[in-house]
């Protein structure tokens, strides 16, 4: 499994979000996602990959492979 | 009698034009009058309270908030998904688009008296098992109780006043009365007015318990909440969500509008005597009842009928049964639909006053459940058993709330 498949899977999980309408270029707006789940998420990215998104760095994020390449960088291996 | 610079009308007429209904009876208006008709209480044992000495309530059966509303139900407490799915029926029921209408000028009233208790537990419980930095970034929008509003106004596109009433098992009754006046004042040409409630969960259950206010008839759920009853001994709480539409009827009648009823008065008073307990002879309540009268321009002898607030404490139904007796002299046919859906705190309100509406509707009033054997303190005609079939012309919904709070509709047929 990817970091990025890893992800996918996570947003199935804790947002309902169904993973065949995910591609990378998915921006969080179109899968209904806001700055609140955004939080949410890094603090369950920090549970399950110990590795989480701080608020600066939410704020540029704008879709779900620029999380994976993000986690990446900071050393985060599924 | 102008009574604003907008040239608000005190003696507009208001008329209901939608009713939205979410009970322990079912989805929908059609259920959950059929189910107040049949008169069977519906609490049932709770697996969410198990363990504690009170293990029953009264839920909304089959309520699946993601089936109803989609995947962002799990970002809303159950109060806010009730009060959505109700809304959505009042709109549909009023023949009324909200893609089309003019939102600026549609207003929303929810009343709710605990807000989304079932999210504070869980997000404590999170606090003290996994410290502050996993508490959840939606608990504050989950659980202020003004949120139910709030949610109705960004799915019905409703950008006039909003507000939350909070007094306690009133809140729902003083929503609807608060809606008249903005109406009446032309501060909005259709207000969206009701209550929602669901906040059964240990912590509120253990507290209402402590203070006796619980039925402990836990090994026959069905009869537990028996209102006027003499071997009533307490409510039985349930989650519920009420709303209805309404206009003043120049606005109804100009588009075409079916009119259910009008909402012809409304009064509110408080106690002043204990935080709990009622007035023993029911002087808060009688305040309030009078004042919806006045309000109408109604004379107590033209009741045809009470939806009393009639919870199933010992002390409330005799209170209230004393204070409807000094009223109205005339014994008008009284229920308590308590007694079939439970005290659905908040919610109860407008829940109950659209069976008001309903029985100047259909001309029935439907029976209060479990009221076997009446309380010999009680002297008020209480419809029992079977659903008393007749023409209805006039309701008196009552309402009270701890903190001693007390608010009355009067509806009347058009």
């Amino acid at each position: 499994m990817t970091l990025y498949d890893k992800i996918v899977e996570m947003l199935e999980d804790k947002f309902g979000v169904s993973s065949d309408e995910v591609t990378p270029e998915s921006t969080f707006e179109d899968l209904d996602l806001d700055s609140l789940d955004l939080v949410e998420f890094s603090m369950a990215l920090e549970d399950e990959l110990g590795v989480g998104i701080s608020d600066d760095e939410a704020a540029e994020l704008k879709t779900v492979g620029g999380v994976a390449t993000l986690l990446k960088e900071k050393g985060a291996s599924v | 009698m102008p009574v604003s610079e907008a040239g608000g009308n005190a003696h507009d007429t208001i008329t209901i034009t939608g009713l939205g209904l979410v009970t322990p009876g079912g989805v929908g208006v059609e259920k959950s009058w059929q189910s107040v008709l049949r008169g069977e209480g519906t609490a049932t044992t709770d697996p969410a309270l198990e363990g504690l000495d009170v293990t029953m309530s009264c839920r909304v059966p089959d309520f699946d908030g993601s089936e109803l509303l989609g995947r962002r139900a799990r970002k809303l407490d159950r109060f806010v998904q009730l009060a959505l799915v109700a809304a959505g029926e009042a709109i549909q029921d009023a023949g009324l688009d909200h893609n089309t209408w003019d939102g600026a000028r549609v207003g929303v009233v929810m009343g709710c008296g605990m807000g989304g208790a079932p999210t504070w537990e869980q997000q404590h419980s999170v606090l003290l098992e996994r410290g502050p930095n996993r508490v959840s970034p939606h608990l504050i929008p989950r659980m202020i109780p003004n949120m139910a509003a709030g949610h109705v106004a960004i799915d019905f596109d409703a950008h006039g006043p909003n507000l939350c009433t909070a007094t306690a098992c009133a809140s729902g009754a003083t929503a609807i009365g608060t809606a008249m006046d903005l109406l009446r004042l032309r501060r909005c040409d259709i207000v969206l007015a009701g209550g929602t409630e669901s906040g059964v969960t240990p912590l509120s259950i253990a507290g209402f318990d402590n203070m006796t206010a619980l039925s402990e008839r836990t090994d026959d759920p069905g009869r537990a909440s028996r209102p006027f009853d003499v071997d009533r001994d307490g409510f039985v709480a349930a989650e519920a969500a009420g709303v209805l539409v309404l206009e003043r009827a120049s606005d109804a009648d100009a588009r075409g509008a079916r009119r259910y009823g009008t909402l012809a008065g409304y009064g509110a008073s408080a106690d002043g005597h204990h935080v709990t307990a009622p007035d023993p002879q029911g002087a808060g309540g009688e305040l309030a009842v009078r004042a919806a009268l006045a309000d109408a321009g109604l004379s107590p002898e033209e009741v045809d009928h009470v939806n009393a607030h009639g919870t199933s404490t010992p002390l409330n139904d005799v209170s209230e049964a004393r204070m409807i007796a000094r009223v109205f002299p005339h014994g008008p046919a009284v229920t308590s639909t308590k007694g079939v859906t439970g005290h659905a705190l908040g919610g109860a309100g407008a829940i109950e006053a659209a069976f008001g509406v309903l029985s100047i509707h259909h001309g029935v009033i439907p029976p209060t459940a479990n009221m076997e054997s009446q309380d010999p303190d009680i002297d008020i005609d209480v419809v029992a058993k079977s659903p008393r079939e007749g023409s209805v012309e006039v309701v008196i919904s009552d309402s009270f709330g701890f903190g001693g709070q007390n608010a009355v509709l009067a509806i009347t047929a058009n």
